[in-house]
């Protein structure tokens, strides 16, 4: 397959960015910020999203939705990160829509699948325990009760946790932190008894919310996928979480690049625009190669997740790891080309600066990947 | 089954009954590489084996027309091929300027006469060809050079002097910038023209490298008769022949960094650091920059294979090869670099049996080139500056 996008990827990314450039410029997420938004992200927007078909695009078509791809969805991701407009597109339209299609029974797809679709349900995927991104340690407990599970413990950095009408949990019904075996994946309702959600406002204007369970009941039916063997599934969420939050910050990277170089076409200094200068022009040259050859890495993992998903692990630690260490170079040099003007508020580069570092952190930063890179291929 | 598919399934047939298992296994040194030309040896049967089938298959260059000896492929064919070769890890039957370099060119600028006359023999391996660009005084420079062609008659008479011409000492033919006018601004008095290595007044003189080889030579031109017909493309007009040229020839160089030559990286140093009981190195610096250069190295070989679709699909920027050069060089070099970090101070061995020769020192010094030969770092970031991002006064 070629590594370019289709005619049709192509149409989709116009009709993203005419929607997002014109309802959600940076100044949407300033607005939502400055009123301390008690959603985090407009609903009228994620209403947009609907009709438009962007909820439903991971959602097969028996269930009203589109039935696309990784690729489809990165295209999307990609626009999100050029305006940095905060949706629930990251934690419902990909990673509950791909967890339920890919491990939900035929009733909890019938269920769920539909109002992922038309934007009535809103989800979040609740993962990470400690301050870093280890799957693979998850901790909290689900304890067999009667016909179902009792579950006891802490969720950190959920992502729309607070809006969610579904959570999506890991949790360790057998073995010990450290091991693949004994992670079980539950479909919970946040308004059950035990559970208490706070929001927890990110440095990047952006949702998130950590989560205590306090022996929160889930019957058998909250099972999503086989119980013990859950973290293939859940693997294959987080690949494709990666592979969107790659994509974020591929528009999230040429954005800031493509600001920082009309800035050195206009400051003048010393009487000259400073774009003159070959110690800048030279690193607007590496950035923008960084940048071409991380988005190439990044359809990549896009098109093998589409085209060969069990054996697209290594695409994805190189797509994630490769994303976020461009993005930082880019909003670092982008902070720096900008000047004093990079350091203020009232200027929207902090924006793109404060996002790269989160979307760093989400499903692994870059050190991670590359430490799972190097596992991969036995070193 | 699409046609593609079905190509795709008997070239792996075809490679799998034809690539010698010897040729399956990745290159230890430069007598692994097979140049062809007129005094040409192979190194080892399976090398000569390989080749023709190659050779006779069309091969060697798989998306030239047929009518010139190569393939007859389109371009996602030839990605096949090359995708199916890197499969099973085949190395390249032949190696050559005259694939890499000169033929984009001859295929764009020469006259009907000119492909007939050289590309089969590029193909076949029959003559190796070599590049006189640099000069003494021309490096990043390039259009200031001074190699003087005068007009007599129906020929040019040639005098001057060329620098790092890779291979000169072995190659046939070379393919040279000239100044057919003096008088002109520097960009627009520069002619390409052809000729035979064994033409009177043409000698050359290796030039020692750090590495202790000499793969490079100074080429001086003493009153070097060549036929007007041999210039390619228009006379004065051989900047623009010259720089369509670059462009492949600094996609080729940007190639280095995105071959795995040799062991993979991990286990290299697996041999000298040792690992933990997990598998992992015992040195996790180096493993973590082990880890992060293959992260780079997969994005770039991404990259690669992007540019070639993108010129398909016609998107593609004719300054990009630039950019990939940049990248190209200064990854080959850094995998050196970790190379000696894991080899320790074996990989400092010089003269040794043990060592080879002291080829991964040596090896590694050759590398320092990459980001010199085909235009530097330098000159490839002032041309993405200039041509890709339009910055003011680059």
């Amino acid at each position: 397959m070629a590594l370019v996008l289709s005619e049709e990827q192509s149409m989709l990314r116009d009709s993203a960015r005419g929607l997002i450039s014109d309802k959600a410029p940076v100044s949407h997420l300033r607005q939502l910020r400055d009123a301390k938004d008690a959603t985090g992200f407009s609903r009228e927007l994620w209403k947009n999203f609907a009709d438009m078909g962007f909820s439903g695009l991971l959602v097969p078509e028996e269930f009203g939705g589109s039935g696309l791809g990784c690729v489809e969805a990165g295209v999307v991701m990609e626009e999100i990160g050029r305006t940095l407009v905060p949706s629930p597109f990251l934690a419902t339209a990909v990673l509950a829509a791909s967890a339920l299609s890919r491990g939900g029974s035929a009733a909890q797809k019938s269920q769920h699948l539909p109002k992922i679709s038309d934007g009535s349900l809103l989800a979040a995927l609740a993962i990470d325990e400690g301050a870093k991104h280890r799957p693979l340690q998850t901790k909290l407990q689900a304890v067999r009760s009667g016909n179902g599970f009792r579950l006891t413990g802490d969720k950190a950095f959920v992502v729309d946790g607070h809006t969610a009408d579904l959570v999506i949990v890991a949790a360790r019904t057998a073995g010990a932190a450290g091991e693949r075996d004994g992670l079980t994946l539950f479909l919970v309702d946040p308004k059950t008894k035990g559970i208490e959600t706070e929001r927890t406002a990110m440095v990047d204007s952006h949702n998130a919310a950590r989560i205590k369970f306090g022996n929160v009941e889930v019957d058998a039916d909250g099972v999503l996928g086989e119980v013990d063997q859950g973290f293939a599934l859940l693997e294959g969420v987080l690949n494709i979480g990666r592979g969107a939050a790659a994509s974020e910050m591929v528009g999230l990277s040429e954005e800031v690049f493509g600001r920082t170089v009309n800035y050195l076409k206009e400051r003048k200094q010393f009487g000259k625009l400073i774009g003159e200068f070959q110690a800048l022009q030279h690193r607007a040259a590496q950035l923008y190669i960084e940048i071409e050859i991380t988005r190439a890495a990044v359809l990549k993992a896009l098109q093998t997740l589409d085209g060969d998903f069990a054996n697209a692990g290594a695409a994805v630690a190189v797509a994630k790891a490769r994303a976020g260490s461009t993005a930082t170079l880019a909003v670092q040099e982008g902070v720096q080309m900008h000047g004093g003007m990079g350091m203020t508020d009232q200027f929207d580069i902090g924006f793109f600066m404060k996002r790269a570092r989160v979307c760093q952190e989400l499903f692994g930063d870059s050190n991670f990947h590359a430490d799972q890179l190097a596992r991969m291929k036995s070193y | 089954m699409s046609d593609l598919e079905k190509f795709r399934r008997e070239t792996r047939v075809w490679l799998e009954a034809n690539c010698p298992p010897e040729m399956r296994r990745p290159m230890t040194s430069e007598a692994d590489t097979f140049w062809g030309g007129r005094n040409t040896k192979f190194s080892s049967e399976p090398q000569q084996v390989w080749f023709e089938r190659m050779r006779d298959k069309g091969w060697t260059v798989p998306h030239w027309p047929k009518e010139y000896g190569g393939g007859g492929l389109d371009a996602e064919e030839a990605k096949i091929v090359r995708q199916e070769m890197a499969v099973i890890g085949a190395r390249q039957p032949l190696t050559s300027f005259g694939i890499s370099m000169l033929g984009p060119a001859l295929l764009k600028y020469g006259t009907e006469l000119q492909k007939k006359q050289h590309l089969p023999k590029i193909t076949a391996g029959l003559i190796r060809w070599c590049q006189g660009y640099s000069e003494p005084n021309a490096g990043s420079d390039l259009a200031s050079l001074q190699t003087r062609a005068e007009s007599d008659g129906e020929d040019f008479v040639i005098t001057g002097q060329k620098i790092w011409t890779s291979y000169a000492n072995y190659a046939d033919w070379i393919f040279c910038l000239v100044r057919t006018d003096a008088s002109a601004k520097k960009h627009d008095g520069i002619s390409f023209i052809l000729f035979d290595m064994a033409s009177k007044g043409v000698s050359t003189k290796p030039i020692l490298l750090i590495s202790g080889y000499s793969p490079f030579c100074e080429t001086f031109f003493d009153n070097v008769r060549v036929p007007k017909a041999n210039v390619v493309g228009t006379v004065n007009r051989g900047w623009d022949v010259a720089k369509y040229l670059l462009q492949h020839e600094r996609a080729m160089i940007s190639g280095m960094g995105e071959r795995g030559v040799g062991r993979p990286l991990g286990q290299v140093a697996a041999d000298s650091v040792g690992t933990d009981e997990q598998g992992r190195l015992e040195d996790p610096m180096l493993r973590g920059q082990i880890a992060t250069f293959e992260i780079d190295e997969a994005a770039l070989a991404c990259a690669a294979e992007r540019a070639v679709d993108l010129a398909k699909a016609g998107q593609a920027h004719p300054a990009f090869s630039s950019a990939m050069k940049y990248y190209g060089t200064e990854l080959n070099k850094r995998r050196y670099e970790i190379l000696m970090s894991a080899g320790g101070v074996d990989a400092l061995e010089w003269e040794s049996e043990r060592s080879k020769g002291g080829a991964r020192a040596r090896a590694w010094l050759r590398t320092k080139a990459n980001s010199i030969e085909g235009g530097t770092s330098e000159v490839m970031l002032g041309i993405v500056a200039k041509r890709i991002l339009d910055l003011p006064g680059a």
